[in-house]
């Protein structure tokens, strides 16, 4: 359904914009139209199960005059982020999107884009990886590309994901950051779910996120060799400012989320968003899908005489420490991940408490969930905090396996 | 020339980005003008472009730069130039 | 066209990284004579990106973006449509890739960029191995030739790439050489003049990787052509016109030097003449040679 219904946002949050549409859509359809409304200029995508009709959504865009770039079908993930990089070298705005085995056969450009700080913005819908063929939702293809230096985000709803967008190209193009970002969203359960979604006018969104200005370019006025050989010293300093400019991220990210919010009446958190915390002595974490099914489990569980909140992992790359040391003053902290590093532990887990060591007393309990796709309702998110709060779970309890 | 400010690898055009490249030969090439019919083979085929084009087109050789391949002698149908072996002393 | 006309421009300066004797800086003067400043490059991994020079510095007076080694076309193709979206079609957009990055790794980005129809200029400069990465085959090493990888000599015939760009049907391709700067200059200078994607590949004999004096870098791309190891050719609207010495010998107006003289003044083919003769070896490479020969001669005469 991509209905378009003028009038006022009736849903939650505090929207009250009379100039707002609202768009009924998938997740895929979500993110097309805000890719649009940030006029890129070069679009360079490969279509891969389930974000098919993202980059269909834009070919849309593209037949109604909407998208005024170049939309370039490449014959490969590896070319379309190749694509992107060249464009976005010679100084505009470019973005893409993919999905597990697309997102990893890139993963050899995901490193150069870093490293060549270019601002691109890419959605990735977070599919399970192969073999067998899996089109269901874990967070392993993204997990796994945590090394890259792209920024993340991971969504729960579809206005999350537009205005997730949007905010993405402002930050990425901040010449503090200058860094790539990747949004990430569960398959089927974001990129093919309808949800209503405000969209604010153009010249709204024009006036939020301003032309961009690049911080390099290949030009031919001021011809540059970019990439050739660098020695160690020189190398290492890149790797710093990189880390230096994921530290300037954690500042911008909750400025660029207060500015939308009064603008747009939106917010959705920043680094995390928190939910019902007042009070609680267990915070659960969890990103995506499951953060979101986790305010059911939430309320549910307060109404029992639990005093749990929530803590939903909006930003994992940069890894927000210092949130999550605040989180652990407050109290302990169950860990739901929809990933493995296989031979280790869930990648949110191991960082939680590497965000906690020697500066907390707060116990963290992982547990892993949803892999291959395997749904988790809020009942088996409520079963696992019950677990945690028994004081009988384990290390690391793989839900519905072993253990719980 | 503009400079980015930003920490990535950007390099700007240099004559010499390699330093003074003569330094790699083991011969050099040694020309005599008499000879040179001003065929412009040498100038075209040089790899290093240290055949220097003048405007009435005879060359020099730029021995800061020439790596000593021998190619130029190699090419010139009328052996203007030849390779001679670089000695110790410089 | 005579080497005096040819113009001052150059965008490579001296004291490079390359080796001395480099085909691939004598392909690339010649061919910036054709294109000039107004030029846009994409090097993947080969020689040239070492050629270049250790960062701060470069070699280069022309943008150039470096790229991973399957990527040139791809980078390319995202160069061009920024250009265009920034109204600057004007600016040339050259990709330059080694045979390494265009015959196996690059071929998949190549085929794509060219089925798009995407507008640049794509150059490889052949010099029948990863030349970078220290003398490994190729798909464009030929029968026999010793490489680190093919120490007994390669077992298998090269890839005729022409052949597979033709099948792509764009509006230009050609086939050069190092040794013979006027026509390189020429196709370049046509490629240049044509919307589209238009491919030239310059055999560039490597004096490290094919085992010859540095001072001989010429003479093996005129032996090259003069013995049918490499034919001087364009492709334009399906049409294959020989140039030169190729012209000739594909019309029998002069008989090809044996393919011998080609290959027993370099290295990489010793194993073929000492400790003794390989009668067989040499027998199939000649052979193999002609019926090249007679295939070009009933696509094209």
């Amino acid at each position: 359904m991509r209905q378009c219904m003028q009038g006022k946002s009736h849903y939650h949050g505090k929207g009250d914009n009379e100039k707002m549409t609202v768009m009924i859509d998938t997740g895929n359809y979500i993110a097309a139209k805000a890719a649009t409304m940030a006029h890129p200029d070069v679009v360079a995508a490969y279509p891969i199960t389930p974000q098919t009709t993202l980059v269909e959504g834009i070919a849309n865009y593209v037949k109604s005059g909407e998208f005024k770039g170049e939309y370039i079908c490449v014959e490969s993930e590896h070319s379309a982020m190749s694509a992107c990089i060249g464009a976005s070298a010679t100084g505009v705005r470019t973005f893409t999107g993919t999905s597990s085995h697309g997102l990893l056969l890139m993963h050899e450009m995901l490193h150069w884009a870093a490293l060549a700080r270019l601002p691109i913005v890419m959605c990735n819908i977070n599919r399970v990886v192969g073999p067998g063929w899996n089109i269901w939702t874990d967070e392993n293809d993204s997990i796994s590309q945590r090394d890259t230096g792209w920024l993340q985000f991971y969504c729960s709803s579809n206005q999350e994901i537009f205005d997730t967008i949007i905010q993405s190209f402002k930050l990425a193009e901040n010449g503090k950051v200058s860094l790539p970002v990747m949004i990430n969203y569960n398959a089927f359960i974001l990129s093919h779910t309808s949800m209503p979604v405000d969209i604010p006018e153009q010249k709204e969104i024009d006036d939020f996120l301003p032309k961009y200005k690049p911080k390099w370019k290949l030009d031919v006025e001021n011809p540059i060799t970019f990439g050739n050989i660098i020695l160690p010293a020189e190398y290492e300093k890149v790797r710093k400012d990189m880390q230096n400019s994921q530290e300037n991220a954690k500042k911008l990210i909750p400025e660029i989320a207060k500015e939308w919010k009064k603008k747009f009446g939106r917010y959705h958190g920043d680094l995390i968003e928190k939910y019902n915390c007042d009070g609680a002595e267990y915070i659960l974490l969890s990103m995506g899908a499951i953060g979101a099914e986790s305010r059911v489990a939430i309320n549910n569980l307060r109404k029992d005489g639990f005093k749990i909140g929530l803590a939903r992992v909006r930003t994992f790359r940069p890894f927000p420490k210092e949130e999550i040391l605040k989180l652990g003053k407050q109290g302990n902290l169950i860990v739901i991940d929809r990933n493995i590093s296989v031979g280790s532990e869930g990648a949110v887990f191991s960082e939680v408490k590497a965000a906690l060591y020697g500066k907390s007393d707060a116990k963290v309990y992982g547990f892993i969930a949803g892999l291959g796709g395997k749904d988790v309702t809020y009942n088996d998110i409520e079963t696992i905090c019950k677990k945690a709060v028994s004081g009988k779970a384990k290390d690391c309890e793989w839900y519905g396996l072993e253990g719980v | 020339m503009k400079k980015y400010d930003v920490v990535t690898t950007i390099s700007y055009p240099k004559k010499g980005a390699m330093g003074k490249t003569g330094s790699w030969r083991v011969f050099k090439p040694i020309l005599d003008k008499e000879k040179c019919v001003k065929c412009l083979r040498c100038w075209i085929y040089c790899p290093e472009g240290t055949i220097i084009r003048n405007k009435d087109d005879t060359i020099d050789i730029d021995y800061e730069y020439c790596k000593g391949c021998g190619i130029c002698a190699n090419v010139c149908k009328v052996k203007a130039i030849t390779m001679e072996r670089e000695t110790t002393k410089k | 066209m005579a080497i005096k006309d040819l113009p001052d421009t150059e965008c490579v300066m001296p004291g490079s990284a390359a080796c001395p004797g480099c085909p691939a800086t004598i392909a690339l003067r010649t061919t910036f004579k054709a294109l000039g400043k107004n030029t846009i490059m994409v090097v993947p991994a080969c020689c040239t990106s070492v050629i270049e020079g250790l960062h701060p510095n470069t070699s280069f007076d022309v943008p150039v973006m470096n790229i991973a080694f399957e990527a040139a076309a791809a980078g390319a193709s995202g160069v061009k449509a920024a250009l265009k979206q920034q109204g600057k079609d004007d600016i040339t957009v050259l990709a330059w890739a080694g045979d390494g990055g265009t015959y196996d790794i690059g071929i998949q980005a190549l085929s794509g960029a060219l089925e798009r129809q995407t507008d640049f200029i794509y150059i490889c400069y052949n010099n029948q191995i990863y030349s970078n990465t220290g003398i490994q085959r190729s798909g464009a090493t030929p029968y026999g030739a010793w490489t680190t990888t093919t120490v007994g000599g390669k077992t298998e015939f090269r890839k005729e790439m022409g052949e597979i760009i033709q099948a792509h049907h764009i509006p230009y391709a050609a086939q050069a050489c190092v040794s013979y700067p006027e026509d390189l200059y020429n196709k370049v200078k046509k490629a240049k003049s044509i919307k589209g994607p238009k491919y030239i590949e310059i055999i560039a004999p490597c004096p490290p990787g094919w085992r010859f004096g540095m001072e001989k870098t010429v003479e093996m791309g005129t032996l090259a052509v003069e013995t049918g190891a490499w034919a001087l050719y364009e492709y334009e609207n399906d049409v294959v016109t020989f140039n030169g010495k190729s012209k000739l010998l594909l019309e029998k107006k002069i008989e090809p030097k044996p393919i011998e003289d080609w290959i027993k003044l370099q290295g990489r083919f010793r194993h073929l003449f000492k400790p003794k003769r390989d009668v067989k070896r040499l027998k199939e490479i000649q052979e193999h040679t002609d019926m090249v020969w007679e295939r070009y001669r009933k696509h094209h005469l």
